[in-house]
């Protein structure tokens, strides 16, 4: 089992959940947060000051999937969150050892 | 005639009612915008009330109610409150002064429908001193003033044509030259805190009462009535909205309050010259044609952000109309359609028809300038971050 996190722009969440739900993926944990890439926040000049605007405010998406699902669901994020500039976001997979369920005593534990 | 105490209390407490209206129109804005561009909103409402203030006291008063020129604008007998005094006919001119005044700083916080969460401060404040300074004043002038609407025999009790007519449609023109918000259509733009809203939206039911009641400018029966027939047409719009919304999917309280703000509107004109069963009429149907407006707004694709153009133009051309058509003898000393008179209801549509076309135009050419020469719009980093940090370096969660 994998865990797949996801960071995106907040405007993309509508599209991501569409595009995962028409494929079969519903299960989600969604979290709002903020953070910066690798362009070091946005830099916005007001009459020869500089306003650095470090922390942008970002979705995080966390999905817990089976092995064979990671791929499918990368190419998914990447298709429904890309507008093609700075500030997309980033996928990140981990690995998860178990999952348990809170209402009965089901339990999968990851190979 | 001597001055009036109680008429004079009266009209004190009404321009501090009316003056908290201002703040509800960017709390009511503020919460169906993202979270992002919340201060943005309420500020701009709160610095259209200080611009005003100030331009109304120089140059806005007199260009509003200073010895008519033409039929078209006051004279220059009033700049800077000359000969503006204590006394006056019932209550001081200098409380007519700023009674007036509060309603020309509503009507500007109203406009940033048309530009919210993307219109540069510095430009919306240059436009907002010209935008009343040619938009607001003349019209005033022409309803209130001695203008030719008022000659012609115009009702306009509390400002359908001059706060309404002219910033629904002067919102239209906004958004038309600014242009549809980054994402418009594509991405989701719910209401980020309806709690915000519906605070708002209280305050502006509440400051309504002596926003019409108040312009029968005596503490007397018409007042009374205002009173009464404006509290009956906000209920009507807000309960025929609410259903209308309820059949296409639920009766949401945004729908409620919107509704309620649709028959506020359309009973502003009418407040001193109808009774409360035909302000059920005006409210109900001002729900209903409001809440069209809106969905045709959105089919068309069309990006006047917070309807003041669905809301307050429609509303308030509505209104105009049927004060023409419901006006009562009984009530204020003119009979409408229903009474016989064609000829007050071919007046009302013909002064709004003007209203909305002055509006509408002059608001269009005004904001190209200003597009031109300062520009009108933050630039698409600075629309991404939000207004909030990007015009005024502040946030709601830092």
């Amino acid at each position: 089992m994998k865990s797949v996190k996801a960071v995106i722009r907040p405007e993309k969440l509508e599209d991501v959940k569409a595009a995962l739900e028409e494929k079969g993926y519903f299960s989600m944990t969604v979290r709002e947060v903020k953070g910066r890439g690798a362009q070091k926040g946005i830099c916005l000049q007001y009459r020869g000051k500089q306003i650095k605007v470090d922390m942008i405010p970002k979705t995080e998406i966390e999905m817990v999937v089976g092995d064979d699902d990671v791929r499918p669901i990368i190419e998914i994020l990447r298709n429904s969150a890309r507008t093609g500039k700075f500030g997309d976001g980033k996928i990140f997979v981990y690995p998860v050892e178990i999952v348990a369920a809170i209402r009965n005593d089901d339990e999968i534990i990851s190979e | 005639m001597a001055i009036d105490a109680g008429d004079t209390a009266f009209i004190i407490i009404c321009t501090a009612m009316v003056m908290l209206m201002t703040p509800g129109v960017g709390l009511f804005y503020g919460g169906m915008v993202r979270s992002k561009n919340i201060i943005s909103m309420i500020a701009m409402c709160f610095i259209s009330f200080a611009i005003v203030s100030i331009q109304w006291v120089t140059v806005g008063y007199t260009l509003s109610f200073g010895s008519d020129i033409s039929g078209f604008i006051g004279g220059l007998d009033h700049l800077c409150l000359a000969g503006v005094g204590l006394d006056g006919n019932g209550i001081p001119d200098m409380l007519f002064m700023v009674f007036q005044l509060v309603f020309a700083g509503v009507t500007l916080a109203i406009l940033t429908s048309g530009v919210a969460e993307r219109v540069k401060l510095s430009s919306f404040m240059v436009l907002g001193v010209l935008w009343t300074t040619i938009v607001y004043d003349p019209l005033a002038h022409w309803a209130w003033g001695g203008g030719w609407a008022g000659e012609l025999g115009a009702l306009d009790f509390a400002g359908g044509t001059v706060v309404h007519i002219s910033s629904g449609f002067g919102a239209l023109a906004l958004a038309l030259v600014i242009g549809n918000r980054v994402g418009f259509g594509k991405y989701s733009m719910e209401a980020e805190n309806i709690t915000t809203t519906l605070l708002g939206g209280a305050m502006l039911w509440f400051g309504w009462f002596a926003f019409n009641a108040g312009s029968a400018l005596a503490a007397d029966g018409i007042a009374v009535n205002a009173l009464v027939v404006t509290n009956v047409s906000a209920a009507a719009g807000a309960i025929t909205w609410m259903l209308a919304a309820w059949i296409k999917g639920k009766p949401s309280s945004l729908g409620l309050i919107s509704g309620a703000v649709a028959g506020l509107v359309a009973i502003t004109p009418a407040s001193g010259f109808v009774g409360p069963m035909s302000a059920i009429i005006i409210g109900g149907s001002a729900g209903l044609l409001c809440y069209g407006a809106l969905l045709f707004r959105v089919r068309k694709g069309l990006d006047e952000s917070l309807d003041a153009w669905a809301v307050h133009g429609m509303g308030g051309f509505w209104g105009a109309i049927a004060t023409g058509i419901f006006a009562s003898a009984a009530v204020g000393g003119t009979d409408g359609l229903i009474y016989g008179n064609t000829h007050q209801f071919l007046v009302q549509l013909f002064d709004a028809s003007v209203a909305v076309i002055y509006a509408f135009v002059m608001t269009y050419i005004l904001a190209i300038i200003i597009d031109k020469t300062l520009g009108l719009r933050v630039t698409e980093e600075e629309e991404y971050v939000g207004l909030d940090i990007s015009q005024h370096g502040e946030s709601t969660t830092a």
